[in-house]
């Protein structure tokens, strides 16, 4: 019971995903949406005395203290999180943990990209393995040169060795995006409110990698969020409802899916085993499911890992359940990253601002009604960094 | 006419031996695929690695794999990961398992990528690199 009832979520500012974000750069961005969050928890700037962020590219280091001059911070405490899509996640339980150990009151957790238009065909596979430089990641010289560069095709080798161990339908993996559509035409933030879209549309849009078709795949974005968290005491004193964290757990085995010790059983399976320990509560009593959604397929893995449905029925799980945010089992409420978009880093982080809002009750039109626990999953790499979350409306 | 290297676009990026790798990438100019045997625990390693993955030994002995696998899970890139295969047209992407039990990233070739099934038997063979090194691939076996 590590973790439970010991901080809770009570800011959350996050910014629209946009295509393109012209005029801002990453620390921009990442300075509005700290803002934001601190001005919606009720604090004031001279109350934060924590900053969570992640690697930024052209930071090549010393990360925290150049956010921290960007937006006049005085930290106790000053960290760096960098497990990819699981980052948002894994920013929450450090948070709660340096509440606990008496290093600081109110932590920010901030996320987020800038992004520009891409050149066409540049692609990053030519620096991709970094190997220029002395000590680099085997990805270099054992990935790289095959052309497996990108996540795409590392998902897609994941679908298929699932397919094979287990099988699902094309229907039921489309699905999972055609729900999350219908959840983001609820969220006005969502990059893709107004457009809905149907099975038949998923699966006639281009295969990009087999099995996986272009609506089943993430869309970047540009954009930010931050959350901010505080301890039991002071949560109880500001305007929010506290989004309590109840339990968390976290799991790394390896960066690339080459070497992962499986392909279809997945490190979630013990970072939401510890959550739900942490947390003292079940999957059948969790009433959202707000988890990394990179691909349709890492949608119905993480469903089965996280033990909301057993091993190899993924597939008709789906199938039974209706995954909108008025159906009997919402799943990514806020549209996803498929239909939300992913800015960066703040897309992982998305899945854990929706599953606070809906926790407060401040989700609008999407409001999963009487919802008492949320289940969040992040996830980094090719299923390589997993950090699961529950928060509750008690403590 | 001058040699084609890496800092051509339409070349795969070769590898770039480190002193970890340097003996696996000299065996591949010989036609030979190494891996590493834990004499500890008897694990077989694959990449060069400091220390079994298994039991943590650093006694790792380099030994000569049988080249002979089976595809363990793949995908067709109909869209080009990277420039180099721009205009190829679709390509496999697999991940081959070692009869001596590592997996291993690829290309399957010498196959029509609709061809290409899960369990599939396949066999190494070298292509040879521009930067002196042999990159190591999977074609079905004959
Ligand atoms: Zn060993």
């Amino acid at each position: 019971m590590a973790m439970r009832g010991r901080g809770a979520v009570v800011g959350v500012g996050e910014l629209k995903p946009t295509r393109e974000t012209p005029g801002e750069t990453t620390l921009s961005l990442m300075a509005k949406a700290g803002l934001a969050a601190i001005d919606d928890a009720g604090l004031s700037f001279s109350d934060i005395d924590g900053m969570v962020c992640h690697p930024i590219g052209g930071v090549s280091m010393l990360t925290p203290s150049t956010v921290s001059e960007l937006m006049g911070l005085k930290l106790n405490f000053a960290e760096v999180v960098d497990l990819g899509g699981a980052t948002g996640a894994g920013m929450i339980w450090r948070a709660v943990a340096a509440i606990e150990a008496g290093m600081c009151q109110a932590v920010v957790c901030i996320t987020g990209s800038s992004r520009r238009p891409r050149t066409p065909r540049a692609g990053g596979a030519k620096t991709a393995g970094g190997w220029s430089m002395p000590d680099r990641s085997a990805f270099s010289e054992f990935e790289v040169p095959y052309g497996n560069v990108g996540a795409n095709v590392g998902y897609a080798m994941i679908a298929n060795r699932y397919l094979h161990e287990y099988g699902a339908t094309p229907e039921q993996l489309a699905k999972v995006a055609v729900h999350q559509r219908d959840n983001a035409n609820q969220n006005p933030d969502a990059i893709f409110y107004g457009q809905p879209i149907t099975v038949d549309d998923v699966l006639s849009s281009p295969m990009i990698a087999d099995p996986l078709h272009m609506l089943e795949i993430v869309m970047p974005a540009g954009g930010a969020a931050a959350l901010v968290v505080v301890g039991p005491e002071l949560a109880q004193k500001l305007p929010n409802r506290p989004a309590w964290l109840l339990g968390a757990g976290e799991q790394v085995t390896h960066k690339t899916i080459t070497y992962a010790p499986s392909l279809t059983d997945t490190a979630i399976q013990a970072s939401a085993r510890r959550a739900f320990d942490q947390a003292g509560v079940n999957p059948a009593q969790i009433g959202l499911a707000s988890v990394y959604d990179c691909y349709t397929i890492t949608v119905l893995l993480t469903l089965e890992d996280s033990g909301f449905t057993p091993k190899g029925t993924g597939g008709r799980f789906i199938e039974e359940h209706d995954m909108r945010w008025n159906g009997d089992f919402p799943v990514n409420t806020h549209g996803g990253q498929l239909s939300f978009g992913q800015p960066g880093i703040a897309g992982g982080m998305s899945h854990v601002t929706e599953a606070v809002r809906q926790i407060q009750g401040r989700a609008g039109a999407r409001q999963v009604p009487d919802l008492e626990l949320a289940f969040v999953n992040g996830n980094g790499g090719i299923l390589s960094e997993q950090v699961s979350l529950i928060f509750g409306t008690e403590r | 006419m001058a040699a084609k290297t890496t800092s051509d676009p339409t070349v795969r990026p070769a590898p770039h031996p480190t002193d970890l790798t340097a003996a696996f990438w000299a065996a591949t100019t010989e036609g030979r695929f190494l891996i590493q045997r834990c004499t500890r625990c008897n694990a077989a390693i694959f990449y060069p690695r400091v220390n079994c993955t298994e039991c943590g030994s650093t006694e790792l002995v380099d030994e000569d794999a049988s080249g002979r696998g089976t595809v363990y899970t793949f995908t067709v890139a109909r869209r080009p990961t990277h420039r180099a295969w721009a205009e190829t047209g679709p390509y496999v992407i697999a991940i081959v398992e070692l009869a001596e039990g590592p997996h291993v990233t690829t290309n399957i070739v010498e196959c029509d990528p609709d061809d290409v099934r899960i369990g599939m038997p396949v066999e190494v063979c070298f292509a040879p690199e521009a930067d002196g090194v042999a990159l190591p691939l999977f074609r079905p076996t004959g």
